[in-house]
């Protein structure tokens, strides 16, 4: 569905994104991945067909997306990372005029208005002006919007942030549905359980460039320990204690409030921890998750 | 809470038929201009009361005060012989018509795109299905044309009522008032297309562009009465060419026909340079 090689976006002197490469199967859920400026945003409006690449090669259903965007655009679900709703239309009319974009006839969007209305959730809104929305109405809203040419790719830029946790729920449920019946998504998000409940495969990006690819299960084999045990001994203290207990697990890392040690046996680390005489205030032992690759790949520092 | 329920409903009784399927891409393409203006068109009928009332009691008032009013005082003092020989309302009705399309193109021009670009990204919104840049102007233009042949045919009307027009001179002073329009509206939607924030950028245009144009556009008085070196002032003005052009058209105003040639050609000129310079700057901003 989607090939990219050696794709380069350039603005001026700025490398927005550092030839990339990957590769979007049919039906399935690809994720972007990466801190804020990693090039996630580019990427998406260069697959979106409306940015233009600079370098390198780039095809969306086996079209040149610098020659022939309107056509891909047809088949393409937007959601965008900023609601973009026409404020002073109706709900159920912005998703009619919508679907006139597409060259849709007023009889089959007569009926899709009243399918996606329910889907958002938004039929007893139907006559209210988008402007009076709240701000996880419109999201919803807007994710219908994307749906309105029951597109072969849904790309979707931070769907769920700002909504409450029923309604995220409730569009992963949906937008699994969605992928079963082979519709190819493409999700930026910064939300880790999102990443991994949704995503079949993904790249992590940082500073315009690929870090790692793979599934979310395979990632966290590759770049994570199976387990993290989590520890404080008070912020004066972890610096010293953490020369004295450098050689459990495969990797410690020294945060200003906690350790945290990467390994497979969180709880035999701990009694180790314990038998050395040392006694952290808390401990915790979890799974280790994307959140622990992302940040293993793209740092911690904060991005502005 | 019957959310969820609802959504299994909508979710198994709707029949995926996919976009490829679905979507008919050359029908889109063809009619993408349309299905712009048909957005713009429904924005606008938000606001149909206060567009159809100032587009009627704008010239009911004009009439009875500049047109009427000042007309008596000029008439009466043999100002008709400098006119051309026919009434003042006669002289003024061309250039308030004229007046009346750029001003309905200049608000069409302003305010909307900002809206699309800035205020609440539509035209973003539009740019990421078959629509582009292109068709995003040219839709403009067309419910711009749409909104302006219905107040500019209001104000015509109103102007046939006052007996300041011949009926039979209508349709042609219609359309050339309608070309001003167009000209004045496609070189602001290409000013506009650049503005990224209002910054009294409009209350300026409005202020310093327009009201300046319609003193020194021989509006109120001939152009030629003006010093020779403030007339230039009229010939850069589409709104003077206009008027000039419509008073030839109303009551046969003695004008030589490279100048009335001229007026046809100085208003495209406005047009395919305004549109040229929109349709880079647009597809440009939408890219970006």
């Amino acid at each position: 569905m989607i090939f990219a090689r050696g794709l380069t976006k350039v603005y001026g002197d700025f490398i927005a994104v550092d030839g990339i490469d990957f590769e979007v199967r049919k039906g399935e859920a690809f994720g972007l991945l990466g801190p804020n400026g990693a090039g996630k945003s580019t990427t998406m409006k260069m697959i979106a067909s409306v940015s233009k690449r600079t370098g390198g090669d780039l095809t969306i259903l086996g079209l040149d997306p610098n020659k022939r965007g309107p056509e891909i655009r047809a088949h393409l679900g937007v959601v965008p990372q900023q609601d973009n709703l026409d404020r002073e239309l109706k709900v159920h009319e912005n998703l009619f005029v919508y679907g006139r974009f597409f060259g849709l006839s007023r009889k089959f969007l007569k009926n899709k208005v009243e399918e996606l209305l329910e889907f958002a959730q938004l039929t007893e809104k139907r006559n209210n002006k988008a402007e009076e929305l709240s701000g996880g109405m419109k999201r919803r809203l807007t994710i219908a919007r994307g749906l309105v040419n029951e597109p072969e790719i849904l790309m979707l830029d931070e769907p769920t942030t700002g909504l409450d946790p029923q309604a995220r729920h409730i569009l992963w449920d949906r937008l699994f549905r969605l992928k079963e019946q082979g519709v190819t998504l493409v999700i930026t998000t910064h939300y880790m359980d999102e990443a991994e409940q949704l995503c079949d495969r993904l790249i992590v990006m940082d500073k315009g460039k690929i870090m790692a690819e793979g599934s979310p299960a395979d990632l966290i084999k590759r770049y994570a320990s199976k387990e993290v045990l989590e520890v404080r001994f008070g912020s004066s203290r972890n610096i010293e204690i953490a020369e004295q207990i450098a050689h459990l697990g495969h990797r410690t890392e020294v945060l200003p409030d906690r350790i945290l040690i990467y390994s497979d046996n969180g709880d035999a680390d701990l009694q180790e921890i314990l038998k050395l005489g040392l006694e952290p205030v808390t401990s915790l032992v979890r799974r280790s998750s994307l959140e622990d690759v992302f940040l293993r790949l793209t740092g911690r520092t904060l991005v502005e | 809470m019957t959310s969820t329920a609802s959504i299994e409903k909508s979710v198994h009784s709707s029949k995926w038929q996919g976009s490829l399927n679905l979507v008919n891409v050359s029908r889109a393409r063809n009619l993408a201009w349309l299905h712009v203006a048909e957005a713009r068109i429904r924005n606008m009928l938000k606001w149909w009361t206060s567009i159809a009332a100032f587009s009627l009691g704008n010239p009911v008032l004009y009439l009875f005060s500049v047109g009427i009013g000042i007309g008596a005082l000029v008439d009466k003092n043999g100002g008709s012989a400098q006119l051309g020989g026919v009434s003042y309302l006669t002289f003024l009705a061309p250039a308030l018509l004229a007046s009346a399309a750029i001003q309905s193109f200049q608000e069409e021009m302003s305010f909307p795109i900002m809206e699309g670009f800035e205020w609440d990204k539509s035209f973003f919104a539009m740019n990421s299905t078959p629509i582009q840049g292109v068709d995003i102007v040219n839709g403009l233009l067309a419910s711009s044309t749409v909104k302006t042949v219905v107040t500019v045919g209001i104000y015509e009307s109103v102007l046939l009522g006052f007996g300041a027009i011949n009926v039979g001179v209508a349709l042609p002073m219609f359309l050339s008032a309608l070309l001003s329009g167009v000209a004045f509206g496609s070189v602001m939607m290409a000013i506009t297309s650049f503005i990224k924030q209002d910054d009294g950028f409009f209350a300026i245009v409005g202020r310093f562009i327009i009201a300046p144009m319609i003193m020194f556009s021989g509006t109120y008085y001939p152009l030629e009465s003006m010093p020779f070196y403030l007339q230039w002032a009229g010939w850069i003005s589409p709104l003077w060419h206009a008027t000039d052009l419509g008073r030839v058209i109303s009551y046969g105003s003695p004008q030589q026909s490279w100048v009335v040639i001229s007026h046809w050609v100085y208003l495209s000129i406005w047009i395919v340079v305004g549109l040229g310079l929109g349709y880079r700057q647009v597809s440009k901003r939408l890219a970006a």
